[in-house]
């Protein structure tokens, strides 16, 4: 009887039954042969998207005699640094010393992506919070910037940058990048599930909107924070600067490491480090940053 | 004449809600509004950077049409990435969340990884140049080779016949993107009662309560996901650029943004750039519309 009622209350059992009750009727929607199906499908398409990413962790610690072995390899059997090694040298010996490279897309994806947060949420919270004339025009221009990507607008950007001077100049890459809509849209769907309560009785107490912005809004939206940064991150960490940074001093990372991973033959070993450090930097960030991104997402959707 | 007033008084009243819009929106209009109006106008000039641009009607559009095959092929190009990519992985965007919101929390995480990883990995969509490189390097040839199927390695990105369908693989694998996410996230929150009434008005199976509950519950998602997905499969260039080359062999995996950045930045001609640039931006934003209102649509 007491194993039955683990903690001696009378309702236990009862309780356990409807669970079990819940779990059966949950059950009957299941099929096994669904289940099994769906989990091949979900389990072919795995392998086939991790492919790539194995073969890059796999590569960048082969020895340069496996990574021109035939047939070729896909897994490492003797994993070694020397490929790391390797681009340590180049790096060196590279015209632009290389810690300019990174001290350069440190610069652009830092004030970047701190600008685009500070500009993004100050924008995003009269939007999801106050109503005022044009509210819903504004908004809407917002969500058609989506709706077309930056190669739509690249010619102009260049007459544009050019005639405010600041062509060949980190701004050129960093202030069209505080102005990004995806980041405006998630921090105003997220932004508007706090409750008016809480700005309402900051507004009796005679607060300026900054205040509440910065005072109250802020603080409650910090998954969002983390969600602009990391999608904003992920684009100017990947930004070579293209037209906008002809300078070779001026370059990002990005750029240095792709003249490297287009370098053939010579370069292999350190080519294979190259991809690897590119890509791990984003995929750590959001590792850890998951699960705080997801719950922004939840209120990413378009209402009617 | 009242209601402009009163208008103007709530414009007065609201200055501080301005006030913060402001530093975003002077950007926003200056990086985005503005470089579409110019391109609109410019698409109706020749302008070549040096001289001042000289107004030419529509000749840049009928040049473009009549005159420009390579533009035909890459309007083709791109309509069949837009059309097999964006509905595609749209819709496997959509599946790998709806398999993966069953798991335990742990297992949902590292699967969320795996599939938008390539999404964010920067460079990574390089290593498929290892996967289909011309030589006996390459994975696919030495696998084939090994086995004894080929005999001589095929050269796959300087053959027109592979360039799109290895364009389109790699596009797929790397399109899971904030779409994915979404989905991920629009999943937890679907009202779990909704699935428990569903069970007693007699749905019978998964894939009626995916289409009656699931569905209909996710349309806010569904409608932001389409529009990511829209906007980046009609974008494709870099991976063409890095893959195949600019321009590809024959032109066979050319797009509207690469054809673009070859007369804008390769030859200098940015009244013709331009036009091709408006009709980029109304393809875009023709379709999203256009689906927008069809997934509006969707249980309803």
């Amino acid at each position: 009887m007491t194993a039955v009622r683990p903690h001696g209350r009378l309702d236990a059992p009862i309780k356990k039954k409807e669970v079990k009750l819940a779990k059966r009727t949950k059950r009957l929607s299941r099929s096994t042969s669904g289940t099994v199906a769906l989990f091949m499908f979900l389990a072919v398409f795995g392998v086939f998207t991790s492919m790539p990413i194995v073969l890059t962790i796999s590569r960048a610690f082969m020895p340069l005699d496996e990574l021109f072995l035939f047939p070729p390899r896909f897994f490492v059997r003797n994993p070694t640094v020397t490929n790391f090694a390797d681009l340590f040298i180049i790096m060196q010996e590279s015209w632009v010393p290389f810690s300019r490279y990174f001290l350069n897309s440190v610069i652009i994806t830092g004030f970047g992506t701190l600008g685009h947060l500070i500009f993004a949420s100050m924008a995003a919270y009269p939007l999801a919070k106050n109503d005022f004339p044009y509210k819903n025009q504004i908004f809407a221009t917002v969500v058609l910037a989506l709706m077309f990507g930056a190669h739509v607008t690249g010619i102009p950007n260049f007459l544009i940058i050019s005639a405010l001077g600041i062509n060949n100049n980190y701004l050129a890459v960093i202030l069209p990048a505080f102005s990004a809509p995806l980041g405006l849209y998630l921090m105003k769907q997220f932004m508007e599930q706090i409750p008016d309560s809480l700005i309402e009785s900051a507004r009796l107490d005679g607060a300026s909107e900054f205040f509440i912005w910065r005072k109250i809004v802020m603080p409650n939206v910090k998954p969002a924070w983390l969600t602009l940064i990391i999608l904003q991150f992920q684009a100017l960490w990947a930004t070579t600067g293209g037209v906008f940074l002809r300078s070779e001093e001026l370059k990002p990372l990005s750029f240095a490491m792709n003249q490297i991973a287009l370098g053939g033959v010579a370069r292999a070993g350190a080519n294979a480090a190259v991809i690897f450090i590119m890509m791990a930097v984003p995929v750590t960030f959001f590792i850890f940053s998951q699960s705080r991104i997801i719950e922004t997402m939840a209120t990413s959707g378009m209402k009617d | 004449m009242n209601h402009k007033e009163s208008t103007w008084s709530l414009i007065k009243k609201n200055c501080q809600s301005y006030g913060l819009m402001a530093p975003y929106f002077i950007l926003f209009f200056m990086f985005t509004i503005l470089p579409v109006m110019i391109a609109i106008v410019l698409s109706f000039t020749n302008f070549n950077m040096l001289q001042l641009p000289r107004f030419v009607g529509w000749a840049n559009y009928t040049r473009l049409f009549l005159e420009n095959e390579i533009f035909i092929i890459a309007l083709q190009n791109t309509l069949i990435f837009a059309v097999v990519t964006g509905p595609l992985s749209f819709i496997l965007c959509f599946i790998f969340a709806w398999i993966i919101n069953d798991m335990p929390p742990k297992i949902r995480a590292f699967m969320t990884l795996v599939f938008y990883a390539p999404s964010i990995s920067g460079n990574v969509f390089f290593m498929w140049q290892y996967f289909f490189s011309g030589d006996r390097m390459g994975l696919v040839n030495g696998f084939l080779i090994n086995l004894g199927i080929l005999d001589d390695p095929i050269n796959f990105f300087r053959d027109a016949r592979f360039i799109m369908p290895i364009l389109i693989v790699v596009q797929l694998w790397m399109s899971l993107g904030v779409g994915f996410l979404a989905f991920i996230a629009g999943l937890q929150t679907v009202d779990k009662a909704l699935y428990e009434a569903g069970a007693v008005d007699g749905i019978r199976n998964r894939w009626q309560e995916l289409w009656y509950i699931t569905l209909p519950s996710m349309k806010p998602q569904l409608l932001f996901a389409a529009v990511m997905q829209i906007t980046t499969s009609f974008a494709i260039a870099d991976v063409v650029t890095t893959l195949a080359g600019m321009p590809t062999v024959n032109y066979a995996g050319d797009t509207i943004v690469t054809h673009l950045q070859d007369i804008g930045w390769i030859r200098f001609e940015m009244g013709y750039a331009s036009a091709v640039a408006t009709i980029l931006f109304l393809l875009m934003v023709g379709t999203n519309k256009g689906v927008q209102r069809m997934l509006r649509k969707v249980g309803t």
